[in-house]
């Protein structure tokens, strides 16, 4: 399934955009901690297709995609 | 040099796009096609499951299900499509900045200086196994020494395979195919050569290029040259290739026109359907033709040119009405009316207003017929329609845009 999440980001002077917090539907703001990859690709578990952004949350993995200006997640936890 | 060129087919197009967007539907038979309700809808694709139950393209909705009950339906996403189709040919210019497209699924790419990436199968690999990371579906790619074979290796096992047909092998996997696995060889064309004892792509190798010459002209000298592997024709860089040169659609009506009122609602229609495609994919047109066809079936076809590029239907519009005014006489009633617009520029193109053309007013009207675009998107052909539709409304009744959309690439009207 997909999950799409609200994302605060920094929209670099490079024109690159970087996901900063993940906002969750209880409330939480989940910092990401790093980005360890950004590449495009399909989720073929969610259906879709986009801009993969790996995250590191906490001591979670996570795949983050940007499709269409809006972001989503898989509901199944990587690690 | 011994060229590399490779065929590259995305598999089940519509269908695995689809699939991809509903994961739920995975593992079940899956068409792709348009308004089920409507009764008319066709199989625009379908997936390999559904394939195993004799579906076959192009025909309706309701027999594919007669065929498999169980069917699921999905509804076509043609701008979907259109950007998958970009994003596919962007992996192509990875390797090459020789691509030819050959429809919205499928395309020629010539990797014979793309050394640095590997062998042609090496490189036809590599891109099946990015297209499917990245975009989730799969291609099955032909690698050969010319287009015909590459496009018939990529025919040859399906899905998500690569076939290398080269001058040592080619012998023995082309030539027991049918003649019909080549391109330009169709089931009618099948039935001449037949008469002559020739069913296998090798049977036309091997018989005298004279005799195919003598008896089927230019055609039977061409397949000789395809079925012997001597095609030379190169692919065509990317950004030369001009993708549709003309769009067109045409109505019968159900009862003759009979009149200038007629006639004008039928040109109303058909120049916002005409438009409504040039907007859809991009595009913006130079010159209109008008197809006529009186009640004793006769035709012709007469143009103008334009002042300018457009894609607006109020343009085109007003361009047939002259056109209309200025060639028929009304000896006998109308029975067929067709549009045609032609010369036709990318939109992102820059493009000379003329400098007596009010900019202003032109942009107020496209406006409106983006935003009827839109409302027709949202709530159907019918939620919106110009008031002199209304004068007749049995005439004026009518979707081209659904009705007549894979008509739009005909070459002619006919």
């Amino acid at each position: 399934m997909k999950q799409f999440v609200d994302v605060i980001c920094l929209n670099q002077k490079t024109g690159q955009i970087r996901p900063l917090y993940i906002l969750w539907e209880n409330g939480i703001k989940y910092p990401i901690d790093k980005i360890t990859q950004i590449i495009p690709a399909a989720s073929l578990r969610s259906g879709g297709m986009g801009l993969r952004f790996t995250c590191k949350i906490g001591n979670n993995y996570r795949y983050l995609f940007l499709e269409e200006g809006k972001w989503f997640i898989e509901k199944t936890q990587l690690n | 040099m011994e060229r590399v060129i490779l065929h590259c087919d995305l598999n089940s197009f519509y269908a695995s796009v689809e699939e991809l967007y509903h994961p739920e539907v995975k593992g079940k038979p899956v068409v792709v096609g348009g308004s089920e309700d409507e009764r008319h809808g066709i199989v625009l694709a379908k997936n390999q499951i559904a394939k195993k139950y004799n579906i076959v393209t192009a025909e309706t909705l309701w027999q594919a299900k007669k065929k498999c009950p169980d069917l699921i339906i999905l509804k076509p996403n043609h701008k979907r499509y259109e950007e998958f189709s970009l994003r596919v040919r962007k992996i192509f210019l990875q390797y090459t900045d020789l691509v030819e497209p050959f429809g919205i699924d499928e395309a020629w790419l010539d990797v014979t200086n793309s050394k640095y990436f590997g062998t042609g199968k090496e490189i036809a690999d590599k891109i099946r196994e990015q297209i499917k990371s990245e975009l989730g579906i799969t291609a099955s790619v032909g690698v050969s020494f010319n287009k015909i074979f590459a496009k018939l290796g990529s025919d040859l096992r399906k899905p998500d395979y690569t076939t290398v047909i080269t001058k040592e092998n080619y012998k023995e996997i082309v030539w027991p195919l049918k003649a019909t696995e080549m391109i330009y060889v169709g089931k009618s064309s099948f039935e001449q050569l037949k008469i002559y004892g020739l069913y296998t792509i090798g049977d036309i190798a091997n018989k005298d290029v004279s005799f195919l010459k003598k008896k089927f002209g230019k055609w039977g000298e061409m397949i000789w040259v395809f079925a012997n592997g001597l095609d030379d024709s190169e692919v065509t860089r990317y950004d030369q290739k001009q993708e549709a040169k003309s769009i067109g659609n045409n109505i019968t009506t159900f009862r003759n026109m009979e009149n200038w009122q007629d006639v004008d609602i039928i040109l109303n229609i058909l120049s916002e359907s005409v438009a409504t495609t040039l907007r859809q994919r991009g595009l913006m047109a130079k010159e209109v033709s008008i197809y006529f066809r009186d009640s004793q079936l006769k035709s012709f076809t007469r143009q103008m040119q334009l002042n300018d590029y457009t894609n607006l239907s109020s343009v085109i519009f007003k361009t047939a009405k002259e056109i209309c005014r200025q060639n028929y006489r009304f000896k006998k009633p109308l029975r067929t009316l067709g549009i045609r617009v032609r010369k036709l520029i990318e939109q992102t193109r820059h493009v000379q207003l003329s400098l007596f053309e009010n900019f202003e007013e032109i942009k107020q009207q496209e406006k409106l017929e983006y935003t009827i675009d839109d409302i027709r998107s949202r709530y159907g052909h019918r939620s919106i329609k110009k008031l002199s539709m209304l004068v007749d409304q049995n005439l004026s009744d009518y979707n081209p845009v659904g009705e007549n959309d894979n008509l739009t690439d005909m070459e002619d009207f006919k």
